[in-house]
């Protein structure tokens, strides 16, 4: 009897290489994600996070290697899969002049959402938006506007859902319930989350998964807790020094 | 996992009425965007319409007589504006710093163009259907009398400043807010060329070799027909529909080509300068 096949990565780099003509951001990567799983992209400033997101989505052309999302070369397959995935991230913004209500009816068109009404209904209730629905997105807190851009980016309910510092510029409360809240979609949707985040509690609390990014190469790729034991610390930040001060390697050696 | 609750189709209408939502809900909440509209395309019919009864008082210089000056401020208009009001569209999403949202959504490109192409209809008529009310008010010339001509240079002229403005798009796309200088001013090389307010005649012989390669010179020489002698040149407007195809091709390369180098250098996401 055949062993049954296991299915595809929903998220494939293979040897992926992005050079921005003589800057070399991502220098031969090679992941894939397993459906239903969370993982996060650790790394310093100019790591190759943002990088590698953004060829991901199909918005950066590899310069070689491939990336493959849901069996869809990326960018050149793109269209067959963007409807399948979402991402929320601080560098781009939801037009503020608009409602919320207004923006994320347009979200929901552009998504193919089939009942777009119903859709931002439940989206105000499951993330309690209902105060804010009629009031120009420019005019809200941060917190506020963290919860539109949120709701976007869950709006066609993705398969794939890729975050970039969810949390940056959050108070710890407002952070935590958007973690929450991101567990909780994961959880019901069995949705597939790569995440780039600098705040390692987040990550700690969120990832199965650790892919650790220095000068756009994979310095080392385990779970929350497999990092902290092999390097011997009690937590994700002390472990992310190491390696963003290349002391790690010299820790390991020594054990 | 659940089916999702969306559907997805290859090219959808529904998404090009997405956009232009969008853009309706930007612009019927502000208005001094709206009053922009209206403001310049004023202002420009009643200084050259004021000019020419000026000069046909003066002078009684015939073709100004016959309303050339003030037809041919309007014509330009459109031309001008179609190219600003697609352009302006696309601005707006760089400013608001949308374009990630919008390039990572299943929008595809010439959903996109397509809809940029109904705001710059939308954004001309709210500024030229009152000014050409206001034009047979103050100087008794009816645009809407040149019928089915006004049709013909209409398309046109429409053709293109969508040409022009996918064009400008894609070096927005491709150089962020770096080329927004573009957007505001390439029309008026066209200007002179065009011979917007004089024959083609009056050019240098060698000039008037590229202003017939300008879709616009055909229509703007085809109003002065109409106006003057009162006939309308079917021949100009075919040659000008043909030069509409190869320009309009060539933007749509041009764009798409932007596009896949913008891919290449990241500047998707930017947008900035």
């Amino acid at each position: 009897m055949r062993a049954p096949a296991t299915p595809p990565a929903p998220i494939s780099v293979d040897r992926l290489v992005k050079r921005y003509k003589t800057v070399t951001a991502v220098d031969g990567i090679s992941f894939a994600i397993e459906a239903g799983s969370c993982a996060a992209l650790l790394g310093g400033n100019g790591a190759g996070k943002t990088t590698t997101i953004s060829t991901i989505m199909g918005l950066v052309e590899p310069t070689s290697g491939t990336v493959t999302v849901l069996g869809a070369a990326m960018p050149r397959q793109r269209h067959r899969v963007l409807h399948r995935m979402n991402f929320e991230s601080p560098y781009v913004n939801m037009p503020m002049r608009l409602t919320v209500r207004q923006n994320l009816t347009v979200f929901a068109m552009l998504y193919g959402c089939v009942d777009v009404a119903g859709r931002i209904r439940g989206l105000a209730e499951e993330l309690e938006l209902h105060d804010f629905l009629d009031r120009q997105t420019g005019k809200l807190s941060s917190g506020q506007k963290t919860r539109v851009a949120l709701a976007k980016s869950l709006v066609n309910e993705p398969d794939i859902l890729l975050l970039d510092e969810p949390t940056a510029s959050l108070d710890p409360d407002t952070a935590d319930w958007v973690r929450g809240r991101l567990e909780h979609y994961r959880r019901e949707r069995g949705a597939t989350v790569l995440l780039a985040s600098h705040n390692m509690n987040e990550v700690e609390r969120l990832c199965d998964r650790v892919i650790m990014l220095k000068t756009g190469r994979i310095e080392d790729d385990d779970t929350p807790s497999g990092l902290i034991a092999r390097y011997g610390r009690s937590n994700l930040e002390e472990v992310f020094l190491d390696i963003a001060r290349g002391t790690g390697e010299a820790r390991e050696a020594a054990q | 996992m659940s089916a999702p609750a969306v559907h997805y189709t290859p090219i959808s209408p529904r998404r090009v009425f997405a956009m232009v939502l969008r853009h309706w809900y930007l612009l019927s909440s502000s208005w001094p965007r709206i009053l922009d509209l209206m403001y310049w395309p004023t202002v420009q019919m009643l200084t050259w319409g004021f000019l020419q009864v000026y000069v046909a008082r003066g002078t009684g210089f015939a073709a100004a007589a016959a309303g050339t000056f003030i037809g041919a401020v309007m014509m330009w208009d459109i031309l001008f504006r179609g190219q600003l009001g697609f352009s302006i569209s696309f601005l707006e999403e760089l400013y608001a710093r949308n374009m990630g949202n919008l390039m990572m959504s299943p929008l595809r490109p010439i959903e996109f163009v397509a809809a940029l192409m109904i705001m710059s209809v939308i954004r001309l008529a709210i500024g030229m259907v009152p000014v050409s009310l206001l034009a047979i008010a103050f100087f008794g010339f009816n645009l809407w009398a040149m019928g089915l001509a006004l049709v013909a240079f209409f398309v046109n002229l429409f053709l293109t400043s969508w040409a022009v403005a996918i064009f400008v798009a894609g070096l927005l796309l491709r150089n962020g807010l770096g080329a927004e200088t573009m957007a505001w001013g390439i029309m008026f090389l066209f200007l002179p060329l065009t011979c917007v307010y004089y024959p083609v005649a009056v050019l240098p012989a060698w000039l008037q070799v590229f202003a017939w390669m300008l879709p616009p010179t055909y229509v703007f020489e085809g109003m002065r027909s109409l106006l003057i002698d009162h006939v309308f040149r079917t021949d100009l407007m075919v040659q000008a529909f043909v030069f509409n195809a190869v320009l309009f091709g060539c933007a749509g390369v041009a764009f798409l080509w932007l596009l896949r180098s913008a891919r290449r250098e990241g500047t998707l996401l930017q947008g900035g300068d």
